[in-house]
């Protein structure tokens, strides 16, 4: 036997993934592996001799580069004293302060570490990471790139991005040698959006740091950790090699940043049988030792492995705590594409996306996912509106602000006229009005005008060659009358100069000033402190372009000519083949059309049709006491002489009731007014009738449409409300007449 | 603050480039910018960080050729002992003093765990 319902599941896009048990041989175990050692500090004449299992004689170069530059022996002895439970209590305590666990966590080692994270639950870490996270208030970073390399294009988009609020913008190459083309687009369009963005261009180091002492970069995330030995010598490194190049970086005015992350060993085939939480718990103590302001971790090109296993998204939750925990700045993850389930993927975002963390991405693919050349793109151009909603659902800022359509084509537009002026300034292949246009309002990069590749590769050498540096673009920029822009890019220099932005966690705001975990601090403990989204941000961050002022939707509507009118106040009616057609209070008079656009005199006509059609008598009043639909009909059918009546709310919900009915009770219910046509109103005309006249009757057949409610509860909700306003306590029913007769809107009585 | 050649921070203005008194060579951190720095850093608490800061202030005198070379010592298995200790000799003849001990440093745990090239 095989089940439908399993085959259907089986065809949605998170089938698409391979879920494994987890195989600890091979460092497939998320946390808390069998064969994880256990933590272990052992000091002997002040040198460690024993750490998390290892003798001194069999350490490999991360213990022995821990044991040299991280480890703090002041603190050893306290704090690896500390039981788990207590350490795991002490991370979610408000009253224990994320400096008092700073100073712990600096005498704790990784096999410690590791286990004291794997005691806490999913809330809890989140609890954690809100506590550790370096800098006061959350920021994001945004992925630039483009599959032609277009630097109209990558100016427009870095510009957007800028706008939107992005800390930080990435970009890398499809082609190496276009690097420094496309660090000065970045560079250009990023000041245009909002001057103090930081920007990087991930190249090969040299070519980095190359761009970097030209001032056209301002941050590195290249430098790639891992857990254990085999692998960090397969990666071509140690931690010593990587800690040089990070105070190499430094020496250049570059903001430093490393990057590990869970499942890197097992995907390069060297995990010692050990989990993913553990040999990131390395990675991050080695990243602290190498002297890194901060790390990218979270899982991070690996991620669809960690999630393949049980308690996978726990533990990348788990490791952006251990980081912030070690007082590293962390930017975490959610760039590269975590599931092709985007139920599984914004589950997985919300650990980072409620605590905030300094990054809430490593990447956000600010265009459309296929034109994202690091291979990122978990969230895209066109999840932004989703990503802005989700701020306004939970009043949560995770560092992107809405932007009207007109400021954005604005500012891309101003973006790609800046780059086209620096390319004609500095001699570069020139950049076109047809390429201008295109960034501005294009969708992805198959729109842009093909370019001379062989050309910009060879300008891109000599741009290079000629020494070109960011005093060089200023100057290209003020030439040209992009005054602004000019400015931006020589203050992004001078930042170079105070180097300010290499303490922890550094961003720079739009006037300057550089916020880090030194002058802006995350001191969060509890209710009340630390950084909240409120006042101007969150009028900022609520207020999307799609957004309606539903005072204007609630307006009354023209006045147009009357469609009944009243005669007097209503009796007990003695025609058993009468069937009351009883409306709501405000049913033709403040509201004139149901909720699926249908005018109520339409409405009237096809429901008296129906009446008419089995042979009753259609008489019509308005309810005035009551706005429920239920009541409604329950008046109407205590006025009838047959004691049936049709209540009618003026937003379209009908329900058929009977006098001797209890009012919440009824014969038949017709909810879904957004789905019905007059056809589906004579059709309840026909029950009425049918059951005034003593006929067997079958329900109007109905159709169901879940997201009805959905799409038009606020419509409902403002209509409901000029329902309510417009009764009358305690007045009784009016008799109303047709102010003319309609002409026929319906088709035909036989259909 | 000032440029390597003094210029004050405040002085690097538009009005300053197009008059060409600021070359791209002067936007950078001096090295008692970046040991102020690493010095902010320690009072932070945050050694690791201050010492790489102070690494990166020696370093700031440091030619770029220098710089990428002794990098590429550093990876595994490209240099021999003799050769690590020849570029640390050459960064200690730029000043940079601590960084020639990380380099020597680096050297010892190698020979350690086979990380040195073959002499």
């Amino acid at each position: 036997m095989a089940s439908r319902r399993f085959a259907s599941r089986a065809r949605r896009p998170l089938h698409r993934e391979l879920l494994v048990s987890p195989y600890p041989e091979l460092g497939l175990v998320a946390s808390d592996g069998p064969s994880d050692p256990l933590p272990e500090l052992v000091v002997e004449n002040g040198a460690v001799a024993r750490l998390d299992g290892r003798a001194a004689a069999d350490f490999d170069i991360i213990d022995r580069f821990v044991v040299a530059h991280g480890l703090d022996l002041g603190v050893a002895e306290e704090a690896m004293a500390i039981a788990d439970e207590e350490l795991a209590h002490m991370l979610v305590a408000l009253d224990v302060s994320r400096p008092e666990l700073v100073r712990l966590a600096r005498g704790l080692t990784p096999a410690k570490l590791a286990r004291v994270i794997g005691r806490l639950d999913a809330v809890e870490l989140m609890l954690a990471l809100k506590k550790l996270r370096a800098r006061r208030a959350p920021s994001n970073q945004a992925h630039v790139t483009n599959l032609k390399e277009s630097p109209a294009l990558l100016a427009a988009d870095a510009a957007e991005a800028a706008r939107r609020g992005f800390a930080e913008i990435e970009t890398t190459v499809g082609v190496a040698r276009y690097a420094p083309l496309n660090a000065l687009a970045l560079l250009v369009g990023s000041q245009t959006g909002r001057p103090g963005v930081m920007t990087q261009c991930a190249v090969e180091e040299r070519r980095n740091l190359e761009l970097a002492i030209r001032g056209l970069v301002t941050y590195a995330e290249t430098l790639s950790v891992y857990g254990t030995e085999p692998v960090f010598v397969d990666g071509d490194d140690t931690p010593w090699s990587k800690a040089f190049l990070g105070a190499a970086y430094a020496s250049r005015g570059v903001k430093v940043r490393f990057t590990s992350g869970t499942g890197s060993e097992a995907l390069m085939g060297y995990a010692q049988g050990q989990s993913m939480l553990y040999l990131e718990a390395r990675c991050l103590a080695a990243v602290r030792a190498a002297g890194s302001q901060g790390v990218q971790n979270g899982s991070i090109s690996c991620v669809a492995l960690v999630l393949s296993l049980p308690g996978g998204t726990r533990a990348i939750l788990g490791e952006n705590v251990l980081a912030a925990w070690l007082d590293l700045e962390v930017a975490s993850g959610n760039d590269a594409i975590a599931s092709h389930s985007e139920i599984r993927k914004t589950a997985k975002l919300m650990g980072q996306f409620l605590p905030g963390t300094d990054f809430v991405t490593s990447g956000y693919s600010v265009m459309p996912r296929h034109d994202n050349t690091f291979g990122g793109g978990n969230f895209d151009a066109d999840d932004i509106d989703e990503w802005l909603t989700i701020q306004r659902d939970w009043q949560v800022d995770a560092g992107i602000e809405p932007v009207a359509e007109d400021e954005l084509l604005r500012v891309r537009e101003q973006a790609a006229r800046a780059i086209q002026a620096v390319f004609a300034e500095l001699g570069l292949p020139s950049v076109t009005d047809a390429e201008v246009v295109a960034a501005t309002t294009g969708y992805d990069s198959s729109e842009m005008p093909d370019r001379d590749r062989a050309a910009d590769v060879e300008a891109a050498d000599d741009l290079l060659a000629r020494g070109v540096s960011g005093l060089d673009v200023a100057l290209a920029l003020d030439r040209r009358g992009f005054a602004d822009e000019a400015e931006a890019v020589l203050s992004m220099q001078r930042q170079r100069v105070s180097a300010d932005y290499l303490q922890t966690a550094a961003v720079i705001a739009a006037d300057g000033v550089v916020h880090s975990a030194v002058n802006d601090p995350n001191e969060y403990s509890g209710p009340g402190t630390g950084y909240r989204l409120e006042g101007a941000r969150w009028e900022l961050l609520q207020a999307l372009p799609n957004v309606v002022d539903p005072a204007l939707l609630a307006g009354m509507e023209e006045a147009g000519e009357p469609i009944v009118v009243e005669r007097g106040e209503s009796a007990r009616g003695d025609d058993p083949t009468e069937v009351v057609v009883a409306v709501g209070p405000a049913f033709a008079d403040t509201i004139r059309a149901t909720i699926a656009d249908l005018p109520h005199q339409s409405v009237l006509a096809a429901i008296c049709d129906g009446i008419r059609s089995e042979g009753a008598m259609p008489r019509l009043v308005r309810i005035r006491r009551v706005a429920d639909v239920a009541f409604i009909a329950h008046d109407g059918a205590r006025l009838s002489g047959s004691g049936i009546a049709l209540g009618l709310q003026s937003k379209g919900t009908a329900v058929i009731h009977r006098a001797d009915l209890e009012p919440l009770d009824n014969l038949e219910l017709f909810g879904m007014s957004p789905l019905y046509t007059l056809e589906s109103y004579r059709a309840m005309g026909r029950n009425a009738a049918g059951y005034a006249r003593g006929k067997r009757v079958g329900p109007v057949p109905t159709e169901l449409d879940n997201f009805a409610r959905a799409k038009l509860i606020v419509t409902t909700t403002l209509l409901h409300a000029r329902e309510t306003q417009a009764v009358r306590g305690g007045a009784a029913a009016v008799e109303l007449e047709l102010a003319a007769p309609v002409a026929s809107t319906v088709a035909s009585t036989q259909a | 603050m000032t440029t390597p050649s003094g210029v004050p921070l405040t002085e690097v203005t538009l009005d300053a480039l197009r008059a060409g008194k600021i070359d791209g060579d002067e936007i950078r951190a001096t090295p008692a910018t970046l040991r102020l720095q690493a010095e902010v850093a320690r009072s932070a608490g945050r050694l690791p960080l201050a010492a790489s800061l102070e690494r990166a202030a020696e370093l700031a005198a440091v030619p770029d050729e220098l710089l990428l070379a002794v990098y590429t010592a550093l990876r595994p298995r490209r240099a021999t002992r003799a050769e690590l200790e020849n570029w640390a000799a050459r960064l200690t003849g730029h000043g940079a003093t601590k960084t020639a001990a990380f380099v020597r440093e680096a050297a010892s745990a190698y020979a350690q765990r086979g990380l040195l090239a073959d002499g």
